[in-house]
């Protein structure tokens, strides 16, 4: 038996999807709580070429969520680390690790190399980032975010649909909006979104079932509850190149 | 009228409930902020977007719908 054979045995996917899977080249944007069911269910899922950015290091206090690591990991480069644990679980698949940050002066060549960017991100001025890369280079962006026991999910900039700037036209106030690490989140949240967003990659580049476009989910884990909310595209373009490649993406800026 | 209103994330924590009924009288989503804001004076400078009829509107749309929901975003990853 191979190693694709169940998604094969699936009309929706069978040897002509998988080899699409094969041929599909995503970016994932963070390797935290949310990249890591990310990865790991893309890895199983043979896509051919996977990009990790990550700047941070494994630390004691991922392991609870960031279920891609070992205590073996900690203070190793997550981007790298991912990449180990990721090449052992499919040696078939091409993995480019970038231990560093996404910044205006990488982004656009790194959302040019790939299909599909992925948003597992921390912090707003990266997803803002990745917003506008995404818009300048015309790709889909697959977005989850999590606050401690809620989760938001889903695609932008999909056949020149809604974008994160069209939900949250400005990010909040510096500080306003806390982190995971000042409020803390309940460990399987970020697997539950993650695993959604893997699953829109999928979609999307199988080109089957009905994307998550123009749709923002919530997913509430104490109650076990989705709502669903209608977005309509509001903002076109923000930058032009030479004021993307020069803009500096901090807080107060954007 | 009766509002029905959903609360997400931090805007649920300063609310203390998920979901609500209120009267509103009339008026625009500016007119909505003005009673949330007396009612939970802790919302004033969070931001949020608000959706009528699970279609996200600006200040300026008129309230009509019978549910509402308030969807601050979310950073973390």
């Amino acid at each position: 038996m191979g190693r694709y054979d169940r998604h094969i045995m699936l009309k929706e996917v069978g040897h002509e999807g998988q080899l699409e899977l094969s041929n599909a080249k995503v970016l994932i944007v963070g390797a935290g709580g949310l990249g890591c069911p990310i990865l790991q269910y893309l890895t199983a899922a043979g896509v051919g070429t996977i990009g990790i950015i990550d700047f941070d290091v494994v630390e004691i206090s991922n392991l609870q969520r960031q279920i891609l690591f070992k205590t073996s990991d900690i203070g190793i480069n997550k981007a790298l680390a991912a990449k180990k644990q990721l090449q052992d679980l499919n040696p078939t698949i091409t993995i480019e690790a970038y231990p560093e940050r996404l910044t205006s002066k990488n982004a656009l060549q790194l959302c040019a190399a790939y299909d599909v960017v992925v948003d597992g991100t921390d912090n707003f001025v990266t997803r803002y980032l990745i917003n506008d890369a995404v818009v300048k280079t015309g790709k889909p962006q697959v977005y989850g975010a999590i606050f401690k026991f809620e989760g938001q999910l889903s695609v932008f900039n999909y056949q020149a649909g809604p974008t994160y700037r069209c939900l949250f036209p400005t990010p909040p106030e510096a500080g306003s909006i806390p982190s995971c690490s000042e409020v803390g989140v309940v460990g399987v949240l970020p697997g539950i979104i993650g695993t959604q967003q893997a699953n829109e990659v999928i979609k999307i580049i199988l080109g089957i079932g009905k994307v998550l476009s123009g749709r923002l989910m919530i997913y509430n884990a104490l109650q076990s509850s989705f709502t669903e909310i209608k977005l309509n595209k509001t903002v076109v373009e923000v930058f032009n190149k030479e004021e993307f490649l020069k803009f500096d993406y901090q807080m107060g800026n954007l | 009228m009766t509002l029905n209103i959903k609360y997400f994330g931090l805007i649920a924590e300063i609310t203390n409930c998920n979901e609500e009924t209120l009267d509103f009288s009339e008026g625009s989503g500016s007119c909505l902020l003005e009673l949330l804001f007396q009612k939970y004076p802790a919302l004033v400078g969070i931001d949020f977007q608000i959706a009528q009829d699970h279609k996200i509107i600006s200040k300026n749309t008129m309230i009509t719908g019978a549910e509402l929901a308030l969807l601050p975003p979310f950073s973390g990853g």
